[in-house]
C-alpha cells in the first residue's frame, strides 16, 4: 500500500501531538513540585489569593511571618515583581499555616467578629521612619482614628506629616496594620490605596461593631 | 524580573511536554521536577526575561541526558532491573511512527526538533540551549525534518 508522503506540516503536527502522561494532570504535577520545593527549603515567599468583601486580596508570607497584604486595586503581577526585587524571586503560590491563619482572621475581621489581628508580621518591607509610622499606626485601637500629624508625632517627627502620609500610602500590610484609621486633621477621610470608598466602609464597619 | 511562580505558569507545561518527549511519559515528571528544582535553587539572581526560557530548556535537556538518553538504547550499568525492563522509551503518542523515527535521528537533529516542536522554542533559543549558532540550530531542525520525510517515504 502506498502511504501518502508526509509534508512538513504533517510532521510538525505529529511532533506537537500530546504525549499521554501517567498521572499527568498539570495541577497534580505542579502540586508535587511545590511539595518538593518546600521540602528542600527553596521557597522564600509563599502566597495565596483570598476572596473578601473588598475583592481578591493577596496574602504573602516569608519565614518571618505575614510580609505582604495586597489589595484588589493592586495587580498581582506587580506585587510579585516588587516582592521579587525586594525580598526574593523564589515566590510560589501555595498555602502555609500562617497564611491560613491570616485568611481566617481576615474573614473574621470583615464579619465584624475580630477587633485585633493575632499574627506574626514580617516588617522587612519598611525601614526607618516609615516603619516607625506603621508601628504607631499598628497601635491605633479598633474603631478609633488618628490624624496624620498625630501619627507623625507618635513616630517621633511631628513635622514630618507628609512623610507619614507617604509611609501610610506605601503600607505593605493594609487592613492588618490599620492605615485606614488615619485621617486628615480637617476631617477629610484622606487617601487610601484601596480607594476612599473602601476606607470609609472599613471605618463605618468598625464604628458599628464597636 | 518574574517570580518563580510566574516562571512555572509560563514555562511549566511546555517543559513537561519536552521532558516527556525526551525521556518518555513514565520518567517525564521526574525529569521535570529535577529541572524545576534545579532552576529554583539557582533562581536568586537577576534574569533577563528572554533568557529564562533558554535557560530552563538547557537544564531540562541536561537532566534528560543524565536520566536517560533517548537515542541510546544501551542500558547503563547503574540502571536498575526495572529500568532495563522498560528501556525502550515508552512514548505513546498519537502517531507512534514519528517518534521511533525521531529517536533514530542523530542526537543534534532530534534535540533541535524536540526543543522546537515540544518546547516551542525559536531557532535562536534552540541554538542557545544547544550552544550552537542560530543557523546551525535551524539547519539541524530542517535536516531532521528532511530525514524524517525520507525515512517515511522509504516505507511506501
Amino acid at each position: 500500500m502506498v502511504k501518502p508522503q508526509m509534508g512538513d506540516d504533517d510532521f510538525e503536527q505529529a511532533l506537537g501531538e500530546e504525549i499521554l502522561l501517567p498521572d499527568g494532570s498539570w495541577d497534580r504535577v505542579r502540586g508535587r513540585l511545590v511539595k518538593r520545593a518546600v521540602k528542600e527549603d527553596l521557597v522564600d515567599v509563599a502566597y495565596e489569593m483570598h476572596e473578601s468583601p473588598f475583592g481578591r486580596l493577596l496574602v504573602g508570607a516569608s519565614d518571618g511571618g505575614i510580609v505582604r497584604v495586597g489589595l484588589s486595586a493592586e495587580s498581582e503581577d506587580e506585587i510579585l515583581e516588587d516582592l521579587g526585587r525586594r525580598i526574593s524571586p523564589r515566590i510560589i503560590r501555595m498555602g502555609s499555616p500562617e497564611i491560613t491563619s491570616a485568611r481566617q482572621q481576615l474573614d473574621e475581621y470583615f464579619a465584624g467578629e475580630r477587633r485585633h489581628f493575632d499574627l506574626k508580621l514580617d516588617w522587612q518591607l519598611t525601614r526607618g521612619f516609615r516603619r516607625q509610622v506603621l508601628h504607631a499606626t499598628d497601635g491605633i485601637p479598633y474603631g478609633e482614628t488618628r490624624s496624620y500629624s498625630a501619627v507623625a508625632t507618635e513616630a517621633g517627627s511631628p513635622k514630618a506629616v507628609r512623610a507619614a502620609g507617604s509611609a501610610l500610602a506605601n503600607n505593605p500590610l493594609p487592613i492588618v496594620v490599620p492605615c485606614h484609621r488615619v485621617l486628615r486633621s480637617d476631617g477629610n477621610v484622606g487617601s487610601y490605596l484601596g480607594g476612599t470608598s473602601m476606607k470609609e466602609q472599613l471605618l463605618a464597619m468598625e464604628r458599628s461593631s464597636g | 524580573m518574574k517570580s518563580f511562580e510566574q516562571v512555572i505558569e509560563e514555562h511549566g507545561p511546555a517543559l513537561l511536554r519536552y521532558c516527556a518527549s525526551r525521556v518518555g511519559p513514565e520518567r517525564a515528571e521526574d525529569c521535570f521536577q529535577e529541572t524545576m528544582v534545579s532552576a529554583l535553587r539557582s533562581y536568586v539572581g537577576m534574569r533577563e526575561e528572554k533568557a529564562v526560557r533558554s535557560w530552563l530548556f538547557t537544564i531540562a535537556t541536561r537532566k534528560s541526558i543524565d536520566m536517560y538518553r533517548v537515542a541510546d538504547r544501551t542500558p547503563k550499568p547503574t540502571e536498575t532491573a526495572q529500568k532495563i525492563e522498560g528501556s525502550h522509551p515508552d512514548v505513546r503518542p498519537g502517531n507512534s511512527d514519528i517518534w521511533s523515527l525521531v529517536e533514530q535521528l542523530p542526537e543534534k537533529q532530534s534535540t533541535a526538533l524536540l526543543l522546537r516542536y515540544r518546547g516551542g522554542l525559536s531557532h535562536r533559543e534552540v541554538g542557545e540551549v544547544m550552544e550552537i549558532s542560530e543557523s546551525a540550530a535551524r539547519r539541524n531542525s530542517f535536516e531532521g525534518l528532511k530525514r524524517l520525510r525520507a525515512e517515511r517515504s522509504s516505507w511506501a
